[in-house]
């Protein structure tokens, strides 16, 4: 029977890693994610697995490289300006197709910013990060069972399309502290035969993102492509209370989970609303986004952030429907009574009834 | 008829894209002869820097992971921690380890992994067409420094064998050259050596080249080797910088 427990966002994150077969972490500090390290510096020496503080985020994304080049399962976790940092190598990961874990447990930038819970990673985390045309598979949860559920899944979907994976929450849902429930993971892992584990009874093999041969790049970027676009399968994205709803509110991680409480302030004021929120923020769920925008009468997008998810809803929606905007850069986290204001605003303006 | 020399198995049968003259092609040599010495071609995994050497899984026929300019040390540490059993190297040049990759070589150093890093250090940054490194001796004109390396506006040279030996972390620390037989000699020594730690599991070791770079330095192939001997030997002298298990 899966095991119930109460701990903390970051915790859920650690341990779902773990229970995926995770053995290798490398990390730097930086808040609010460094429960993270912490709890894996514990835990993973203990099961014969490798905790590593790297000299910096560059390092630290560069010997996940090295680990899960070798087919183990890897995993690196930073906060927005680690990130930042990160990027050149999750650049080289997806180049060369390689498979790693990130874990982004976001704070407000940009520079040096704070460290209050925000929304301002989404354009980085879903436009590629680094250079060149490449995709990261980006995984957005709203609770801490959701922290544990989908790092195992960001390790599956990592092996599977052998391309970097992130985890993105913020420093709210790294922070929270709820019941989890602590599933096993069943999966059986599956032979990687690119992986470099030294020329035994085969030549040499090589993993790399350089490519100078004419054309060659040329074909390589389009079977990254061919992936990213075959990714499509993976979307995931949860409704509440979205039935006959005349206006959907979309939102992700931490503001699509205080949104349901907003939801319920405005259906007992028997207000038609409901909420979307995707799960994959690449893919994003463009089709269910559409489906929605054709069957409500107004999408409202809000984010913690000055407004970018908004720009994949308003994509998507493709004039399907007026879609509105509502946004609170960080500093403070804003309440379901506020943000249920702010939908009213919304409501009225559009003449809903 | 006895056959005295061949090809190493670990290096294929094809032509190195190196310039004429270019020193990486016998330290390539070199080391895949070391491969071969301890049976590693099966268990070695490299990690390729950035830089003219950037190909050298076009020649070496053992796992290789392209890393990051200046990231080897890390992609290596990677590599190892995953793999304990395996052989693993990185080959990198001056502007890789002791320029961008400064940070990654020093910690890598300091931890002490198990690894074996080739230093390739040719004075210059020669894939991107001769730029000034942070190994560029005093008064030398590179593309970057038109009036030659000024110590009052970018500083000494740096020594890397020097530097790395003071570091707790680290077990063999060599600089060789091959310019001559008798430097070939001791080059194939200290790599020789170099692999022992690694295969002992003794530590951090590692060789620096002093090599040329004729194309940049815009000599003939025999007046870069001069250089090397002559110029280079001058500022960053040859020998054994560290050897813990020295009897
Ligand atoms: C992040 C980054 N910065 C700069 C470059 C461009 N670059 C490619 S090779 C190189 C210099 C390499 O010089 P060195 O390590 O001395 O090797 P050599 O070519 O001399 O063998 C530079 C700066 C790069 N590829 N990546
Ligand atoms: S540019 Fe210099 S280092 Fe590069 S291959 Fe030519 S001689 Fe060798």
């Amino acid at each position: 029977m899966a095991r119930r427990v109460m701990i903390k966002g970051n915790e859920a994150i650690a341990m779902g890693a773990i229970e995926a077969g995770c053995r290798y972490y490398f990390g730097y500090p930086i808040t609010p994610q460094t429960d993270i390290p912490e709890y894996l510096a514990a835990v993973l020496p203990k099961m014969g697995g490798t905790f590593l503080q790297a000299e910096s985020e560059v390092a630290a994304i560069n010997m996940l490289m090295g680990a899960a080049a070798t087919g183990a399962r890897a995993m690196t976790s930073s906060s927005s300006p680690g990130i930042s940092l990160k990027q050149e190598g999750i650049s080289y990961l997806a180049g060369s197709q390689i498979p790693g874990v990130i874990v982004n447990m976001s704070r407000s930038g940009p520079g040096l910013g704070g460290i209050h819970p925000s929304q301002g990673d989404y354009f980085q985390s879903t436009r590629g990060g680094g250079h060149g045309d490449y995709r990261t598979l980006v995984l957005a949860p709203s609770t801490a069972q959701e922290n544990y559920d989908l790092t195992m899944l960001a390790f599956d979907l990592a092996d599977k399309y052998r391309n970097p994976v992130m985890v993105l929450g913020d420093a709210l849902i790294g922070q929270i502290k709820e019941p989890v429930e602590l599933k096993a993971y069943r999966k059986k892992p599956k032979a990687k035969p690119w992986a470099l584990t030294g020329a035994e009874g085969r030549h040499g093999q090589i993993l790399k993102s350089l490519f100078l041969a004419d054309g060659e790049l040329t074909d390589h970027n389009w079977l990254l492509d061919k992936k990213y676009k075959s990714m499509e399968k993976e979307v995931r994205y949860e409704t509440y209370r979205a039935e006959d709803a005349k206006m959907m509110l979309v939102a992700f991680g931490s503001v699509g989970r205080i949104l349901r409480t907003s939801v319920d302030i405005l259906r007992d004021k028997g207000k038609a609303v409901g909420l979307m929120r995707p799960i994959t923020l690449f893919p994003f769920p463009t089709k269910a986004v559409r489906q929605t925008a054709e069957a409500a009468q107004v999408l409202l997008a809000m984010e913690m952030s000055t407004g970018q998810m908004v720009e994949d809803v308003r994509l998507a929606a493709d004039c399907a429907c007026p879609v509105d905007f509502y946004g609170r850069p960080p500093g403070s986290i804003p309440t379901p009574d506020e943000l249920a204001k702010e939908a009213m605003k919304v409501w009225r303006k559009r003449g809903l009834k | 008829m006895q056959q005295v020399f061949d090809r190493p198995k670990s290096l294929k049968d094809v032509p190195y894209h190196y310039c004429p003259g270019c020193h990486h092609g016998v330290i390539h040599r070199l080391v895949a002869e070391q491969i071969d010495a301890f049976g590693l071609q099966n268990k070695t995994l490299a990690a390729a820097s950035v830089g003219c050497s950037v190909l050298m899984y076009d020649y070496f026929d053992v796992d290789v992971l392209e890393s990051p300019h200046g990231r080897a040390p890390a992609v290596a540490t990677g590599l190892k921690r995953a793999m304990p059993d395996s052989f693993v190297f990185t080959y990198q040049g001056d502007g890789d380890l002791a320029a961008i990759g400064t940070a990654e070589i020093v910690h890598a150093a300091n931890r002490g992994e198990n690894i074996t890093v080739v230093f390739v250090n040719n004075a210059v940054f020669g894939m991107t067409g001769g730029q000034m490194a942070p190994t560029t001796l005093e008064g030398q004109v590179t593309t970057t420094s038109p009036y030659g390396r000024s110590a009052a506006t970018d500083g000494l040279p740096i020594r890397v064998c020097e530097l790395l030996s003071t570091l707790e972390g680290t077990s063999y620390i060599a600089r060789v050259a091959v310019d001559n037989m008798k430097n070939l000699k001791k080059a194939k020594a200290a790599l020789k050596r170099a692999f022992t730690y690694q295969t002992k599991g003794w530590g951090f070791s590692l060789v620096e080249f002093l090599s040329s770079c004729p194309t940049n330095w815009k000599m003939t192939a025999e007046e870069a080797n001069a250089r090397v001997g002559k110029e280079m030997a001058a500022y960053f002298p040859l020998g054994v910088y560290k050897d813990v298990r020295a009897n």
